[in-house]
């Protein structure tokens, strides 16, 4: 019988290494995988690289950190991929004293690395970037009249994800822009982990509506979290 | 001496809303960006029927929810709560920018720091080694909706001039933007330069100029 359910974070978060690439999934506070980014921290992976689409918000002394500003915080990344640095963010701060590396891409190339890295496409071009900064050091092709940046396939050895509703086999529903990053980053995943508030019985999801079949996922953790909150 | 004392009333960020409103027809799917582009959505007549885009993967988007349809799972891409449109729908962040870099919009509306006579438009960093690069969705979106229009205010805090021969921050694309609407004015790029198509009542070509490095002509 097929179950990816594991029945513990310690168990979601099992064999997750130093030095991993991991995709968290969201945008804002909405499909975000709060939870088991709180079990990453207290599992205790380092030297990461973290790819995900904001790098967080303005942070002042004394503001509660969490997620991936926590492991910032926690010195326990060395890298973000993201599309979206904040000078002052704690990550903006770690950039300017040297802690931390950052690359920051356009969000449809990062949307676009991941989807190909999950449908076995090592590297395509595109217009987006040609010109500016985010070319330098690139190939640069003209196609149809206009110069295109090589950009290569991001795969994650873990992606973190937020469900909606899973069943036993894996398979996946999101809610409204919930989705955003979660399918891709779900097919992607070397590891791929997703947290979800409901659970289905196996045939419960119509098949016409599963949105993340199983086959992209590899263990599941039921976690009935509230609502997103809005941004402070 | 304040523009007021000198005879014309430059628009505030409602007004520069409401007036990219005013020409964007129904049919049109529209993507508008952080900041003032926000704003124009609040200002397209509901019987006008223009689809909304958010990079964040809603297509339909509708105005800012009443207190009781409040749904913390839908948000812009500004990440406030919004609504969605009968005929809306949701997809994921890869189809959102196949949307975006597919051709498939007819206009996105962008923010700016900068735009050069030829189209040039930077809006994401003040410098090549600034720490804070906040690209987010800009760099697909100038390259690939059908249009780009550039809301901003027409000069800094400071009064330094944003419309430029050339830009002198980072680019987010090249040769892009095809109007320009400031709290000043309607300015249209073209292959002979910048074109005035509006001012503000009570500004002269001539004081708008002033306020403008890049030559401006008459329409």
């Amino acid at each position: 019988m097929i179950d990816k359910f594991v029945r513990s974070m310690a168990e979601a978060m099992n064999g997750i290494r130093d030095g991993s690439t991991i995709l968290v999934a969201g945008f804002g506070e909405v499909g975000v995988p709060h939870a088991l980014l709180d079990g990453l921290i207290e599992q205790g992976a380092s030297n990461l690289t973290i790819v995900v689409n904001s790098a967080g918000r303005v942070h002042k002394t004394g503001d509660a950190t969490a997620g991936v500003v926590r492991l910032i915080e926690l010195g326990r990344v060395r890298k973000v991929i993201t599309t979206f640095l904040r000078s002052q963010s704690l990550a903006g701060e770690a950039v300017r004293a040297g802690r931390m590396e950052a690359e920051v891409v356009p969000q449809g190339t990062l949307a676009e690395r991941i989807r190909a890295a999950g449908a076995g496409v090592p590297a395509f071009f595109t217009p987006t970037g040609a010109g500016t900064l985010v070319a330098q050091g690139k190939e640069v092709r003209e196609y149809g009249g206009r110069p295109c940046v090589l950009e290569t396939a991001l795969p994650g050895d873990v992606a973190l994800i937020e469900a909606w509703c899973a069943d036993r086999w894996g398979n996946l529903t999101y809610k409204d822009s919930g989705r955003n990053f979660n399918p891709i980053m779900a097919m992607a995943g070397g590891l791929t982990i997703a947290q979800t508030h409901h659970v289905c019985d196996l045939g419960q999801l119509p098949a016409n509506d599963i949105v993340t079949p199983g086959i992209f996922v590899d263990r599941v953790l039921h976690v009935a979290a509230g609502a997103p909150t809005l941004p402070r | 001496m304040s523009d007021t004392a000198q005879g014309f009333r430059p628009l505030g960020r409602t007004g520069m809303a409401a007036r990219v409103a005013q020409d964007i027809p129904a049919g049109w799917y529209v993507n508008l960006g952080i900041g003032i582009p926000t704003l124009i959505a609040d200002h397209i007549p509901a019987e006008r029927e223009v689809v909304l885009h958010s990079e964040n993967g809603v297509l339909g988007m509708g105005p800012a929810p009443q207190p009781y349809e409040e749904n913390p799972w839908l948000v812009n891409a500004s990440t406030q709560r919004v609504t969605i449109r009968a005929g809306g729908s949701f997809v994921h962040h890869a189809d959102s920018f196949a949307i975006v870099r597919g051709g498939h919009l007819d206009l996105c509306v962008l923010g700016g720091f900068q735009v050069a006579e030829n189209g040039d438009l930077a809006n994401w960093a003040h410098s090549a080694t600034e720490a804070g690069r906040q690209i987010g969705g800009a760099m697909d979106l100038a390259v690939g909706a059908k249009r780009v229009w550039v809301v901003m205010e027409h000069v800094t805090k400071d009064g330094q001039p944003r419309i430029l021969s050339h830009c002198t921050y980072p680019l987010t694309a090249a040769g892009c933007v095809s109007r320009i609407y400031t709290n000043l004015a309607v300015l249209e790029v073209t292959p002979k330069g910048l074109v005035v198509l509006d001012r503000v009542p009570g500004l002269s070509f001539e004081a708008l100029q002033a306020r403008t490095e890049a030559v401006l002509q008459q329409a």
